[in-house]
């Protein structure tokens, strides 16, 4: 090994050593984290539990895929093997007297595009797709326009 | 066996000659007293929580799935507790359900449920026997905290008054008609079997 390779090999590992030791504060001062801040070894108070909208008034959709948010409470609600209690008003069978809408035909529909007599297994776990909306303020900063803001917004400079 | 039976009514029959009249009415009356206090007391007992989550059948399964439930805890602190919805709370009902109850002591001894696995084999056949009961005596145990009367559907969601008004009010549905799974979980039924209350 020359003299030059030594010093070069040297200063390497020099700055591979400054990289590792300087980057967790790097990552704490650029990432941001719903921690903000809490050491990690330590649990930070929660925040306390948002209530939730029980207008039963259906709300926009922001796209139209969106799963459609459920508009009233759902605690204690069981979604299981045994009973899931949301198709006790949701189900076909059950909207002519709960006057709730009906599951999607959507749901019925296997991976094969096979309909099926009730919702299908995959789509069973209702909360997977469908939550209620809380009550509270937005964690982080959200610019979200929805179709009908950009098409108008396209036009307009079309226009131009 | 007879004769037995004749010795047995003449003793009864023939006058007392060493007790008076008054020792033998004052017993009378105190044991009556013993007897009457030791039945109520034991009704008592055998009617509270602490009872009743005694067997590992019940705190293991039903006692569980009631603790997370707005049965057990809520904002305002008040609760049910097992006799509250499971007893009758008039006193020739209670007896009435009280001697029924002996078929359960019968479970227990045999272990009709005494695990898990066997306890989920028979929880909708048990689950049944509450209902067909609260839907026979018009959810009666429900309605001993929860009136029709007292109910301000004003407070409560638009779903919920409506659906109270459209079936509570008329008469045409009881409590548990609907209103089933809500202090423990609902075993499979089914999902027909649900809405049209059976």
């Amino acid at each position: 090994m020359t003299m030059k390779q030594a010093f070069r090999k040297t200063l390497a590992l020099g700055a591979l050593a400054l990289a590792v030791s300087a980057s967790p504060l790097l990552a704490q001062e650029s990432v941001a984290t719903l921690r903000s801040g809490t050491p990690l070894a330590e649990n930070a108070s929660p925040p306390p539990i948002a209530p939730v909208k029980n207008t039963d008034l259906r709300q926009v959709r922001n796209y139209p895929e969106q799963p459609p948010l459920i508009p009233h409470k759902i605690d204690g609600y069981q979604i299981d093997l045994n009973a899931n209690q949301c198709l006790t008003c949701h189900s076909r069978t059950a909207v002519e007297i709960s006057q709730a809408p009906m599951v999607s035909i959507t749901h019925f529909m296997s991976r094969d595009n096979q309909f099926l007599a009730s919702v299908t297994p995959r789509r069973y776990f209702c909360n997977q797709c469908h939550v209620p909306q809380g009550v509270t303020k937005d964690l982080v900063e959200n610019g979200f326009v929805d179709i009908d803001q950009v098409l108008e917004y396209v036009s307009g400079q079309e226009g131009n | 066996m007879f004769g037995f039976l004749r010795r047995t009514w003449g003793v009864i029959k023939r006058p007392s000659v060493h007790y008076s009249l008054g020792a033998l009415t004052m017993g009378g009356f105190l044991m009556g007293i013993v007897f009457w206090g030791g039945f109520n007391t034991a009704l008592e007992v055998t009617n509270t929580e602490a009872f009743c989550t005694s067997c590992h059948e019940m705190s293991d399964n039903v006692f569980e799935e009631l603790k997370p439930t707005i049965h057990y805890s809520n904002r305002s602190g008040v609760r049910a507790t097992c006799p509250d919805c499971h007893v009758p709370h008039e006193w020739t009902n209670k007896i009435a359900r009280k001697i029924q109850a002996s078929k359960e002591v019968w479970g227990k001894l045999f272990g009709t449920i005494n695990t898990r696995e066997k306890f989920l084999e028979h929880r909708l056949r048990l689950a049944q026997n509450e209902w067909s009961r609260l839907e026979a005596n018009d959810s009666l145990e429900c309605r001993n905290c929860h009136s029709s009367e007292s109910m301000d559907i004003t407070r409560q969601s638009p779903r919920a008054s409506e659906a109270h008004e459209r079936f509570l009010f008329t008469g045409e549905k009881t409590c548990i008609n609907c209103h089933k799974g809500i202090a423990h979980e609902l075993p499979n039924l089914g999902e027909a079997a649900l809405i049209n209350g059976h």
